[in-house]
Parts: C-alpha cells; structure tokens; sequence
C-alpha cells in the first residue's frame, strides 16, 4: 500500500510562532532545475511590522541576559543544528543544486560559525570596550551595548550565508527582523524551527520569506528600527533607496561596497558585531 | 423612532415614561426580567462578524481622528501625582505635539483628588474632566460618603462623574436600591454628567447587563460605562453591543439618547475601529459623536498616535516618539 506524502507547509518564524502571511498570499520555490520545490509564504508589510514588534518586545529580556548567557543559547543553536544535519543537506542540495559534499561543507561551515560567535559572546567588550584614561580621579569605562531592533536582508546563501549575518548580531544582544533569500527561503525557516527548539527566546529572530523589493523599504523606512543590514541586496538602485530611507530616524546603515562578495567560507572579522554596537561611557570616582 | 434634534442631558425619570416600573421593588423586578433575554451564542457570533470588517484608508483616517476625539485619557493609579496628572492633561489637550491637525481627546479621567490639578491645566481647552467617585472602585461604602465623594468632585470643578453601581445589590435582587443611588448620585452631579459603570466582568450574564443598562438609564444616567479597568474582564465586544443595543431601544421608546463607554482592554486602534464600526451598526451615525460615545482608555492613545502618523508620513512609527503615559 503507497503512503500518503506528508509534505511541509513552509511558514514565516515571527515572535517564536510560526505564521502564515497575514496577506494569505505564497509563492512558488523552485529548485536548481526549475522544478517545483515547495511553496513559500509571502510576507507584506504587515507582516514585518508584526515582526518589528515581536523584535522590540523580545530585546529587553535579551539583551538583559549575561553575555555567558546568550553564548549558552547561539551554541545550543549549533548543537540542534548539528543533530538536523541530514536535513539541511538535503534541502541545499534540492534549492542550489550541489553536491553531496559541497553542501556538507556549508553546513559544516554553519555550525562551526555559529560556535565561533557563540565565543566573542564574553570576550567583544573586552575588545572594544575600554578604561579610558582621564585627568581626573575618575574611572572612565567605555562599553559596548547592542544598537536594538536589526532588520537583515539575508544574502543568497540559503545556510551558511544567513547564519554569518544573523549570529553577530544576537550574540552581542540585538533582535534582528530578516529577510530570507528570495531564491532560497526554505533554508531559513527551517533554521526558524531550529532556533525555537533551541531556548532562543521568542522574537529574538524573525524570518520573513518573500519580496525583497517589497518588504525591506518598509523595514528601512520603520521608526523603530535601530539599524539595516543590506548583505543581501544586489540591485544597487534599491540598496541606495533603502539607505536614503533609513536616514529618517538615523539608522545604522551596513551597506556592502559596490562588487563585493562575502566568502563566507572565510573566518568573519569582528566587523559583523560592532557595526550594530553603541558605546557607552561612564565616568566613576575613585576613592573611597 | 424620531431622533432628537440637540440632545441633551437626559433627565428620563422626569419624563414619567417608566413612573409605573420604578414605583416598587417588584415592579422594577418585573420590567428588568421581563427585557428579552440575551441570545448569548448569537450576541458573540454578531460581534465577532462585525470585527471582520476592513477600514481603510481615508475611512481609516476619519475613524482614527474619530476615535482620539472619542478617549477619555484615564489615570487611575495608586501611584498618580499631581506632576503625572498634568503630563496627562498636556496630553490630552495636544496629543501629537508634532502634529496641530490632531484632534484633543474628549476627557482627563481621574481620581476626584486630581480634579483640581487636571482642571488648572485644561483650563478652557475644551477638554472636560472626568472624576471617578462613589468609592471607586468597588462602590462599597455607606451611600452618604458615595454622595460626599461626588460632591466633592463636583465642587472641584469635574464635568463629568464615572460612578460605580453597588454590584453586590445588584446582584442579590436589590434594583430598586441600586435604582435610587443612581438618582441619588445624579442629583448630587448637578450639572456635570453622569457615567453609570456597571463592572460587567462581575454582571456574571449577559442578561444582567442588559438589565443594568435599561435601569441605569431609566435612574437618568447620561451615559452607561462597561467597566472601571481594574476587574477582567473589562469591555468586550459583546458586552458593548448588548449595551448599544440598549440605548438604540431607549430611544426608541423615550426619544432620549444615552451615551455608551467601553473601558479598560481596548489597546490597539485595531479594536476601537472594532468599536467604532459597531456604533454604526446599531446604533447608526448619530451615536459617532465624543458626545454619546466614549473610549476608557491610557494605552490606546499612543497606538492611534502611532497609526496616525503612520498614514500621515507613510512610514511606521515607533513607540519612542510618544510621551510614556
């Protein structure tokens, strides 16, 4: 007797839950060879607003967890990863039409960055943090604090390429509202079913799936955003809208330079962490 | 149905329509059970199809403006101080400083001690003071101090009393008691309205809301109000229909209006255009005036700020452009 296939319905990962676009609408995701892979949820505006709330709510109880903490949970990412191993192989394979071994790499690469991240959790302030010398008889301490609300447009990269930009950002304690690949969004929601099996609290990241041209101008016009990160958008034109956009309220910008491209097989520099980082100074008394 | 032309402060029990019904205890009894009983099932299905409803764009913008008219910005903590009060008032005078075309909310509503502080800031803005007395908000206390309380709110300067009906009367059958503080109360109002609270998160039954609002408004209330805010449930949909639905038939057979107020739970512009587009379903348009209908609220303000601005500039708004109440 034949069974019955139980397919996945792929949805967006908003505030711990998993939703369908509030505009009911999907689209179709296809593979390497343009053959039907699944359907997609197409998130609209609404959608990333409920996202940007859920990332406000959440930003307070986490970056109020102690670095320790926080390393405690991105590495409890790893390990789930690593235990879901076989999966995401084999969705790579399906959406970008690799090999066997190259897509092995990738999550090889996924989980050991995560693991690096999870690291620099305790050790980025002492890096960028500082005990400022001062003329006066006071302790001068400069340290770094998470900007708050992060929007991410994810690069194409469906694993690797979303795990290297949305790590840095929550380990140093942002919440972080993202944009999935248009191209290869099903990665990200099941990296969504990771992460909310992994104790990272609820809306500490949200995963849209959809328009990039669509969605990202109303994150980047959005009041309650805190910084943009646009890795992922390859139409020049739109990254120099987002950007104009985001000035309204003096978003930090991470905008790549014209022609670049990431290796993401390559060790990250600090960079990814303290572009979305404020620094606080507080000037104490010595003494008594 | 002939609708009134300029309505104003309703004075029913001297209208002499319900003379016979509140002439004894089982009178009363008898009228209140009597009122059609409540088809719960079919109540909540209604008002849950009237949530349905899409408002948008410039029906959106008018229910916005509507509904920031409509709220009675309310204080009614332990905590309050004279420094918070007068924020409050601020407020409500100037919602959105950023923004002259925002309209002033209807009311301050506080505790009659504050009446004074709000009243100094409001001055002549147009914005009225609201006072809750009547030992809000349990209303247990002997009736000559719920009597002083609204007195004392009264001389203060309020121009509106909330008061609170005695639920434990209420609920054990005492109607006629419960009638007559009401009219009680009202006279001590003088020229200020009053606002009937009926708790109804303690009614237990839909059929007792309907109650208390037909015997609130035959006792001369301006205006019936779900609930104080400091019992869940406050006001729901249901509740509110129910009691739009009351003063929609009062009319009918009195030609007097009477105003409706859902408190406490409305957070979201999304619920009180909820609200809103009830009123116009069972009520019809007369009743989308700040003068028969009311919002009890503190949060809600910042959210239709919040949406306001959004359509306005055409970009989402955030919580850090808006005072913290």
């Amino acid at each position: 007797m034949s069974r019955i296939d139980v397919r996945k319905t792929y949805k967006l990962y908003i505030g711990g839950a998993f939703p369908r676009s509030e505009s009911g609408r999907s689209y179709v995701v296809n593979d390497a060879k343009g053959k039907l892979l699944a359907n997609a949820a197409q998130a609209s505006r609404k959608d990333a607003r409920d996202a940007v709330v859920a990332a406000r709510a959440a930003f307070g109880g986490w970056s109020g967890r102690t670095a320790y903490n926080r390393a405690q949970v991105v590495y409890r990412i790893a390990e789930v990863l690593e235990g879901r191993r076989e999966q995401f192989e084999a969705e790579i394979r399906a959406s970008e039409g690799v090999s066997a071994a190259k897509a092995k790499t990738a999550v090889d690469a996924a989980v050991d960055r995560l693991v690096w991240y999870a690291g620099w959790a305790d050790k980025i302030t002492q890096v960028v943090g500082n005990a400022n010398p001062v003329a006066g008889p006071y302790f001068n301490l400069s340290t770094p604090e998470p900007s708050g609300v992060i929007a991410v447009v994810a690069p194409r990269d469906p694993l690797l390429g979303l795990v290297s930009v949305v790590a840095p950002l929550i380990i140093t304690g942002n919440t972080v509202v993202v944009i999935a690949s248009e191209d290869h969004p099903l990665t990200a929601i099941t990296l969504g079913e990771v992460m909310a099996t992994s104790d990272l609290p609820g809306g500490v990241v949200n995963v849209l799936t959809g328009s990039q041209a669509e969605i990202a101008p109303w994150l980047a016009s959005h009041m309650d955003v805190n910084g943009i990160d646009l890795t992922g958008v390859e139409d020049a034109e739109l990254a120099t809208e987002l950007e104009v956009a985001a000035a309204d309220n003096l978003k930090r910008v991470r905008r790549p330079s014209p022609g670049a491209t990431d290796d993401w097989l390559a060790e990250p520099g600090l960079d990814r962490m303290t572009q979305f980082l404020e620094t606080k100074t507080v000037w104490h008394p010595i003494g008594v | 149905m002939t609708p009134t032309a300029s309505p104003t402060a309703s004075d029913t029990s001297a209208l002499g329509v319900f003379d016979d019904v509140v002439r004894s205890e089982s009178s009363l009894r008898r009228f209140l059970h009597g009122l059609p009983g409540v088809d719960q099932v079919g109540c909540e299905a209604r008002a849950a199809g009237l949530a349905t409803r899409s408002i948008k764009t410039t029906s959106k913008a008018f229910a916005i403006d509507l509904a920031i008219r409509m709220v009675d910005l309310t204080t009614l903590e332990g905590q309050d101080t004279p420094g918070k009060v007068r924020a409050l008032a601020s407020k409500a005078i100037r919602p959105d400083p950023a923004d002259p075309t925002c309209p002033a909310t209807a009311a301050v509503c506080v505790y009659p001690d504050m009446v004074a502080t709000a009243k100094q800031t409001l001055g002549d803005s147009g914005v009225n003071v609201a006072a809750v007395a009547t030992a809000f908000p349990s209303g247990r206390a002997a009736m000559d101090i719920k009597l002083a309380d609204t007195r004392d709110a009264v001389e203060a300067g309020a121009d509106e009393i909330d008061m609170v009906i005695d639920r434990g009367a209420f609920l054990s059958g005492r109607y006629l008691q419960v009638f007559e503080e009401i009219a009680q109360v009202k006279e001590a109002c003088g020229d200020a309205h009053l606002k009937v609270i009926f708790e109804t998160g303690e009614l237990q039954t839909y059929d007792n809301v309907r109650r208390a609002s037909w015997l609130a408004m035959m006792a001369g209330g301006h205006f019936i109000k779900t609930s104080t805010g400091k019992v869940q449930p406050a006001a729901t949909l249901p509740v509110t229909l129910i009691m739009l639905e009351a003063v929609r038939d009062f009319r009918e057979q009195t030609g007097q209006m009477v105003g409706v107020k859902p408190a406490g739970g409305i957070k979201t512009t999304k619920d009180a255009i909820k609200y809103l587009v009830m009123v116009n379903e069972i009520c019809g348009g007369d009743w989308l005036d700040p003068d028969w209908f009311r919002f009890g609220a503190s949060t809600l303000l910042n959210d239709l700020l919040m949406q306001r601005t959004k359509m306005t500039t055409g970009r989402y708004s955030g919580p850090d452009y808006f005072t913290l109440d």
